[in-house]
């Protein structure tokens, strides 16, 4: 389908793209391995966080907690915010997000083009001083409606209801499934359709794996395990360092043409890992990862050019994925 | 040959400050009961009194989850990389920030 009655209904129903350059080659006579990426970059705002947002909106509307011309407070300065901004705007609400004031332009242009308002916390404050701000805020301002993805069911039902259908639907053959790890929504709702669908399917997690600085936690006490994590839909995670998803982030645009992000180099990363295996096994494998979306954002990285290395040093201390 | 573990620096006021410290052990097991005797106290802060690994450390054999590969029983070899993380979703603000908000 190619005609839709407004941007909101243009959500989902991504390409998904061969990559006969970067499958692994098997001896002759072998199975073949095949890599396949699902183009999130392909929806309204340009990543995955679509599908989440537009679902976390509509059930809040359904179940009431969302009446016209609400404010809705969401406290990361990602993917996610730009989605909601968009579809807030849509839908007619106010959106609010709390950020550190040292996020990239590119972010704060966008969110403001999408009619969100900011609110800055002192980047010399880091995520501490950046919790104290939310903190202000949500007593200041109770009516506020926080979605709150890393809980949010509705987050992981999108991809229930949108991604593994479509992925089903356009790779009969999957044997793997490989997404990123941040709010667990992707893996947990897509993971959960295929385990009902495709017998002895692998869901594979690949997780950024930052710089110490970005961390920022005093004791170990102070880690979070989303809400929505059920560590029983994977079968295996990954943990990918800034330098492997720089590498693999340059290797898809420059052999397959794919243009993307760098939490999508990570994943390639573990995509290729678990191919490489089949091949080793003598395998048949159809290996479905996601690309979340564009390198548009983080051009101003630099990290798009000169050696690994370089760009390993200019990721370092930011959130990458 | 040993195996190499990296440290988060939360957990680096066991190892004397160091970044990476070098353990032995057929098991992941093993090897933790050997860093915590060469740095005392280690092992409490990644095995619950249950003995179980605490719910907010991540250990990685060859940037693999050791929770999928047998958890405290997950097989070793020399010249494996071990690393230990916390865990902490989607970077800091928004967990951070969330978790405030939502008064945790």
């Amino acid at each position: 389908m190619a005609r839709y009655e407004s941007l909101l209904d243009a959500c989902g129903g991504t390409p998904l793209v061969g990559l006969p350059r970067l499958s692994p080659t098997v001896p002759e006579g072998a199975p073949p391995v095949r890599l396949w990426a699902k183009l999130e970059d392909r929806n309204p705002t340009g990543s995955i966080k679509d599908r989440p947002a537009l679902f976390m909106v509509r059930e809040a509307e359904e179940s009431g907690r969302l009446r016209p011309g609400d404010t809705i407070l969401e406290p990361t300065s990602g993917n996610t915010g730009i989605s909601l901004a968009m579809v807030a705007k849509l839908r007619g609400y106010r959106l609010v997000c709390v950020m550190p004031e040292n996020v990239s332009s590119e972010r704060v242009q966008l969110l403001r083009m999408y009619g969100a308002e900011i609110i800055f916390s002192p980047a010399a404050g880091g995520s501490n001083q950046a919790v104290a701000v939310a903190k202000q805020i949500s007593a200041e301002h109770p009516d506020w409606v926080m979605l709150f993805q890393y809980g949010n069911s509705a987050n992981a039902r999108a991809h229930y209801e949108t991604t593994g259908p479509e992925l089903l639907h356009d790779l009969p053959t999957i044997t793997h499934f490989v997404a990123g790890l941040g709010t667990t929504g992707t893996l947990m709702g897509t993971g959960r359709y295929l385990r009902e669908k495709v017998e002895g399917i692998q869901i594979v997690a690949a997780e950024p794996r930052y710089g110490e600085l970005v961390y920022g936690l005093r004791n170990i006490d102070e880690g979070y395990v989303p809400e929505l994590y059920d560590a029983s839909v994977l079968n295996r995670r990954f943990s990918v360092g800034t330098r492997d998803a720089v590498l693999r982030t340059r290797q898809l645009v420059e052999v397959e043409g794919i243009f993307a992000g760098f939490s999508s180099g990570a994943i390639l990363h573990a995509a290729l890992a678990v191919a490489h295996e089949a091949v080793r096994e003598g395998k048949r494998a159809d290996v479905a990862f996601v690309v979340c979306d564009g390198g548009w954002k983080y051009l101003s990285t630099g990290a798009y050019g000169g050696t690994l290395a370089d760009a390993e040093d200019a990721l370092e201390g930011q959130l990458w994925a | 040959m040993a195996i190499e573990v990296r440290v988060p620096t939360i957990l680096r006021s066991y190892t004397g400050g160091s970044k990476v410290v070098e353990g032995s052990g057929d098991t992941l097991s093993g090897l933790i009961d050997d860093l915590d005797a060469k740095h005392s106290g280690l092992k409490g802060r990644l095995i619950t009194p249950e003995g179980g690994l605490h719910r907010f450390v991540n250990i990685y054999v060859n940037d693999e989850d050791v929770r999928f590969l047998g958890a405290l029983d997950a097989k070793l070899n020399d010249g494996d990389s071990v690393t230990i993380l916390p865990a902490v979703a989607g970077g800091a603000l928004g967990f951070a920030a969330a978790a405030a908000l939502l008064g945790r």
